[in-house]
């Protein structure tokens, strides 16, 4: 990878990286216990592949945490398992169990209700059994305008609830990593990261995604203007008259099956996405179902929600 | 499938801004005037924030509620102003900029200065209606404190006044001579209309009397080569790394970002506060090691000998070494809601290092209208003044104007744990 545009200076994705990595040394220095949350998707993969650069040759100084909802796509699963291993990562997974056995569905419930169990109180749950004060979250402000607002060090009160009027000023590089008892920090290393850098180093450093994320035939519906995939017995999340059909697609950003579209692609390499990435003109987050609604990422993220 | 340059990518330089202004000066519009320009916003977002609704597409930025789309926060939305800092990302084939896009009201100066510690160019907007205002003294005195290299003067609403030139000629006669006061000297001024385009990234039709760039010209071809590879070496310890494991059982790693200069292997280097010195054996980093090192890079340092370091420790060059004290005298501008007092006690952070600090004397307030020095016995919030700390160890710094890394400070409230004060070390 090109380090430098002349010598001595860094290109943007290198000082990207100096900056995330400057700030999950701060977080490892400053608290007790953090964890690292681990969402399978891209931008997980390339916050895990920092955390790796930040610590290196040591192992991890903290373990990942996957809040498992039970929806996520068998590909996730797979390659969530199979990364862990090769890195040597300890992998711990939480899912709200209670929610689950009284059968929690985005159809039955609303999308609202299911991510605000299975997502929101599933996280609060699982950082107050590990009891940690720092939780590393691959989070980009680009991503929606709330996300716009928030602080790399993000403080959540004892219920774990952010108060976005109420944020501590950030200057410099000098982060205030003091914290109450039972407070805690949310830490957003990819906070300067878009959509366009993270594929962009993807490709220079070669980081294993998911395969979902490449363009190949699926099974979907369409619904509205989503395409919705169609997995082997997740056909009661299917609604009234949708009929599956193969499409050449892919993913833009991975979450629950009955919640995350797919886009109509061709793009089945790495420097295709890029090249995709770079003309597409609608944003990613269009494809998840959670985000559509007035100020709902912002609701979510006072309750708790990453 | 269109081609993507790969090569072009590698060559993008980051530019971090910050927009000020006071309220209603157009920040937000200019933003998502920019976002929309350079392609920075996608079209679902945009429909979004579109005036009309029902509308499947956005023929042209006139049916867009630009404020709307930087404006995050549901309270932004319903009060029409914007609270917090929002950051917006966009590109040109150039270059990526990071905008941190600020709040003009007077209770989120604190806001404002967050946003602009980390930039290297800010924008300031001002009214072409109103003229030069009181925020706007206050923005431009925080902005040349905190060093900003590049100040740009965005004269925005000339649609208002007609494209009017001597209105703009006026402004930046006014401009001119409040920065010069305060020595700042790289000011640049332009003409703009944030809600029709001119002179944003097009030049527009309505202004051919100005003959300079247009704004994202100006920011495509700002100087963003600063020096800090060429200061003296700084190395804040963050972290000894001793992983202790079977392959590494002796392993002693330093990391940490280099705040300023060029490091190499062999080069001998000290210990800021001990004064002890050994060479540095190895510069460790993931994508295997390194001859020579330089800011802002984060790398591990190892040393030939065993030596006492420790997170808080900075190691240097012993030929070029920092100044040290107990009685740390800085610019401090105030962001707490509770005033800084005589004699109070506070936490502060520089650079990996936190220590207890007492308020020894407030040498003076600054009066941001006149800028003259004025005596105070504490500073509220959003004021700035002199302030000499006693220290409960020494420090290891450089004067901010020569190091921005080194030379800053967070104060911390030890009772709330909020950060109260930011510092710039005289």
């Amino acid at each position: 990878m090109a380090e430098r545009i002349s010598e001595h200076r860094l290109t943007q994705l290198k000082a990207l990286e100096a900056e995330s990595i400057h700030i999950m040394r701060e977080v490892v220095a400053e608290f007790r216990n953090p964890v690292m949350l681990y969402s399978i998707g891209k931008d997980s993969s390339v916050m895990l592949h920092l955390a790796r650069k930040a610590f290196y040759p040591a192992p991890l100084p903290f373990p990942l945490l996957h809040v498992d909802t039970g929806y996520k796509f068998p590909e996730m699963y797979e390659f969530r398992d199979w990364y862990a291993r090769e890195i040597g990562a300890e992998l711990i997974v939480r899912r709200n169990e209670e929610a689950i056995a009284r059968g929690m569905n985005p159809k039955e419930y609303g999308v609202a209700r299911c991510c605000g169990a299975l997502k929101t109180q599933g996280l609060l749950d699982a950082l107050e059994e590990g009891g940690y004060d720092a939780a590393f979250g691959g989070a980009r402000r680009d991503e929606e305008r709330s996300r716009a607002k928030e602080r790399v060090f993000s403080i959540r009160d004892e219920f774990g609830q952010w108060d976005p009027k109420n944020q501590r000023p950030e200057l410099w590089n000098i982060y205030n990593g003091r914290i109450h008892e039972g407070e805690s920090v949310r830490v957003f290393p990819l906070s300067n990261w878009t959509e366009m850098d993270i594929w962009l180093y993807i490709r220079e450093e070669n980081i294993p995604i998911v395969p979902l994320y490449y363009a190949k035939k699926r099974l979907m519906v369409e619904r509205g203007p989503l395409l919705i995939p169609v997995y082997p017995g997740m056909e009661d999340q299917l609604h009234e008259g949708e009929e599956p059909v193969e499409v050449m697609c892919r993913f833009r950003t991975l979450g629950c099956i009955p919640c995350t579209g797919a886009v109509r692609s061709e793009a089945a390499t790495i420097d295709e996405i890029v090249a995709e990435a770079a003309a597409a003109r609608r944003s990613e987050r269009e494809t998840r179902i959670i985000d559509h609604g007035s100020n709902s990422m912002e609701d979510k993220k006072k309750e708790g929600y990453f | 499938m269109t081609e993507y340059d790969f090569k072009l990518s590698q060559e993008i330089e980051l530019l971090r801004l910050v927009a000020v202004g006071s309220v209603d000066d157009g920040k937000s519009t200019l933003i998502g005037r920019l976002l929309v320009d350079t392609k920075g916003a996608f079209e679902d977002q945009l429909l979004a924030v579109r005036k009309k609704r029902g509308q499947a597409h956005i023929a042209s930025p006139e049916e867009i509620d630009l404020a709307m789309l930087t404006d995050g926060l549901a309270a932004e939305r319903e009060q029409g102003i914007t609270i917090d800092v929002a950051y917006r990302y966009f590109a040109t084939p150039k270059r990526k900029f990071i905008m941190a896009d600020c709040p003009g009201h007077e209770q989120y100066t604190r806001n404002m200065v967050t946003g602009a510690s980390t930039a290297n160019a800010a924008i300031i907007l001002i009214d072409a209606r109103n003229g030069v205002m009181p925020q706007t003294r206050r923005h431009t005195h925080i902005l040349g404190l905190l060093g900003i290299p590049h100040l740009i003067v965005a004269v925005n609403k000339m649609d208002l006044v007609g494209y009017e030139q001597s209105v703009f000629e006026a402004i930046r006669a006014e401009m001119r001579e409040y920065c010069a006061k305060q020595g700042i000297r790289d000011l640049i001024c332009i003409p703009i209309s944030a809600l029709n385009g001119d002179m944003v990234a097009v030049r527009g039709e309505h202004m051919d009397w100005y003959t300079g760039k247009t704004l994202l010209e100006t920011l495509e071809t700002l100087s963003v080569m600063d020096d800090i590879d060429r200061k003296p070496f700084r190395f804040p310890v963050q972290l000894v790394n001793r992983p202790q494991t079977r392959e590494l059982p002796d392993y002693r790693g330093f990391m940490g970002t280099i705040a300023s200069g060029t490091v190499r292997v062999g080069d001998e280097v000290m210990v800021a506060s001990s004064g002890l010195k050994t060479h540095i054996k190895e510069i460790v980093t993931f994508d295997g090691n390194l001859e020579e090192a330089f800011a802002p890079q984060s790398v591990s340092l190892t040393l030939t000998d065993e030596i006492d370091v420790s997170r808080g420790d900075m190691l240097v060059h012993p030929d070029t070494p920092p100044q040290d004290t107990r009685d740390l005298s800085a610019n401090v501008c105030w962001i707490g809601a509770e005033p800084l007092t005589r004699r109070k006690k506070y936490l502060i952070k520089h650079t990996t290092n936190t220590v207890k600090a007492m308020v020894a004397e407030i040498e003076f307030r600054r009066n941001i209208h006149t800028l003259e020095q004025e005596a105070a016995d504490a500073l509220e919030m959003n004021e700035i003044g002199r302030i000499t700390f006693r220290l409960q160890k020494p420090m290891y710094y450089d004067a901010y104007a020569d190091n921005r890394v080194t030379g800053s400070f967070i104060i911390i409230d030890t009772f709330t744990n909020n950060t109260v004060g930011a510092g710039m070390i005289v």
